[in-house]
C-alpha cells in the first residue's frame, strides 16, 4: 500500500516551546554541542489506489489546508513512499532475480 | 433572546456558558457540533474545552465540524459569535478571526485570575464595558499564545480590533499582550480568558470586596442581550 508522508514544522521565526524544553533537557544531561531542537509533525497517509496526479494535487491541498495552519506552521515536505511491506516484497523479488548480486535491500528502509 | 452554545466532543465549559447566558437574561440553546441546524438562535457561543483532545492543533478538527458551515455563514451575515479559549482557537482555524494560538511560551499550563483591559467597546460582546476598563476573569490554557505576522498585528491594532489586552503580566507570550480580537464588523469576538467563569457572586475571581465575588464576565453576555433589545 503506497504511503504518503507529509512533514509539518512550526514556522522558523516562532518560538517552539516543546523544542526548547527538549534542548534544555539535553543540556542538563550533559549532551553538549546542540544549539537547538525544533519539533514538528510527520503524517503518514496510506492510499489504496494509485498515486496519480489528481491524488497528489489532493494531498497538496490537504497538507496546506488541514494538516498545517499556515499562520503558525509550514509544510516542509511531501514524500511519496512505498510501504515497508512493499519494499520487503520487492527486495525478496530482486534478491531472487539477482541472487548473485549479493545485495539485499534492507526491509525496514523507507527512503 | 436565544443564544446557542455549541457542544463539541471535548467541550468543557458549555454548561457554564449556558448558565452565563441565563444569568444575563437570555435563553441558552444547546447545539450539537454534528448537526447543521442552528435552531434559529440569535447569537452563538463556541465554548472552552479540549475539543478532539487538542489533536492535530487546538480547535482544528472542531473547525471542520458539520455545524461550522452554518456558523461561518451566520458570522459572515452578522450574527454575534463569541469564541472562548478553545472556541477562540476554532474561530482562528475557521478563518473567522486572524492569527493563531500556540503553546504558552513558558511551556506550562496556566490557571489564574487575569486582569484585562477592554480596548474596544463597540463590538457586540463588549458594548457594556467602559473604554479602557480593567476587568478580572479567569484564564486557563496551555496553548494561549496569540501570534500573527507584523502586518496582521499592525492592521488589527490600526483598525481597533484588539479588543482585550493582558494587563500587569503577559501570561502566555501573546504578541503585543493580545488577549482577544474581533473581526472587522465587530460581531465575531474571540479571547483566551473565560468570562463565563465570572458571572455569579460566590463563583468568580476574588475582589477587594470579597472572596470569589468577581462578576466582570457578565457584561459580555448582557452586552449582546442589550444589543438585541436595541435592534428589536
Amino acid at each position: 500500500m503506497p504511503t504518503i508522508v507529509v512533514e509539518v514544522m512550526p514556522k522558523a521565526e516562532l518560538l517552539d516551546p516543546q523544542g526548547k524544553a527538549v534542548a534544555g533537557a539535553l543540556a542538563r544531561t550533559g549532551r553538549s554541542g546542540f544549539s537547538g531542537v525544533r519539533i514538528g509533525k510527520r503524517f503518514e497517509l496510506t492510499v489504496d489506489g494509485p498515486v496519480d496526479d489528481a491524488l497528489k494535487a489532493s494531498v497538496q491541498q490537504i497538507a496546506e489546508e488541514i494538516l498545517s495552519n499556515s499562520v503558525i506552521e509550514d509544510v516542509v515536505g511531501i514524500h511519496y513512499e512505498q510501504s515497508n511491506a512493499e519494499l520487503a516484497e520487492e527486495a525478496a523479488h530482486e534478491s531472487a532475480e539477482h541472487s548473485d548480486s549479493g545485495y539485499v535491500a534492507p526491509a525496514g528502509e523507507t527512503h | 433572546m436565544r443564544i446557542g452554545v455549541i457542544t463539541f466532543p471535548g467541550s468543557l465549559d458549555d454548561r457554564d456558558a449556558q448558565r452565563a447566558v441565563r444569568l444575563a437574561g437570555a435563553e441558552p440553546v444547546a447545539l450539537w457540533h454534528g448537526s447543521h441546524d442552528l435552531d434559529g438562535v440569535d447569537a452563538l457561543i463556541l465554548p472552552g474545552g479540549f475539543s478532539y483532545g487538542d489533536y492535530l492543533r487546538c480547535g482544528a478538527i472542531a473547525s471542520l465540524s458539520p455545524i461550522m458551515t452554518e456558523v461561518v455563514d451566520a458570522a459572515n451575515a452578522g450574527m454575534p459569535v463569541l469564541g472562548i479559549c478553545n472556541g477562540f482557537q476554532m474561530l482562528t482555524e475557521a478563518h473567522l478571526l486572524e492569527g493563531g494560538l500556540i503553546r504558552n511560551d513558558h511551556g506550562a499550563f496556566i490557571c489564574r485570575d487575569q486582569v484585562l483591559r477592554v480596548e474596544n467597546t463597540s463590538t457586540d460582546w463588549t458594548s457594556g464595558f467602559d473604554a479602557g476598563q480593567e476587568i478580572t476573569i479567569p484564564l486557563k490554557n496551555g496553548e494561549g499564545g496569540f501570534i500573527a505576522d507584523d502586518d496582521t498585528l499592525d492592521r488589527l491594532e490600526g483598525e481597533g480590533r484588539v479588543v482585550f489586552r493582558y494587563v500587569d503580566v503577559n501570561p502566555n507570550g501573546s504578541l503585543r499582550d493580545i488577549a482577544g480580537i474581533s473581526n472587522a464588523r465587530g460581531n465575531v469576538v474571540g479571547l483566551m480568558p473565560h468570562p463565563e467563569h465570572a458571572v455569579e457572586p460566590g463563583f468568580g475571581p476574588d475582589t477587594a470586596a470579597a472572596m470569589r465575588s468577581g462578576v466582570d464576565g457578565l457584561a459580555f453576555f448582557t452586552s449582546v442581550v442589550r444589543r438585541a433589545l436595541v435592534e428589536a
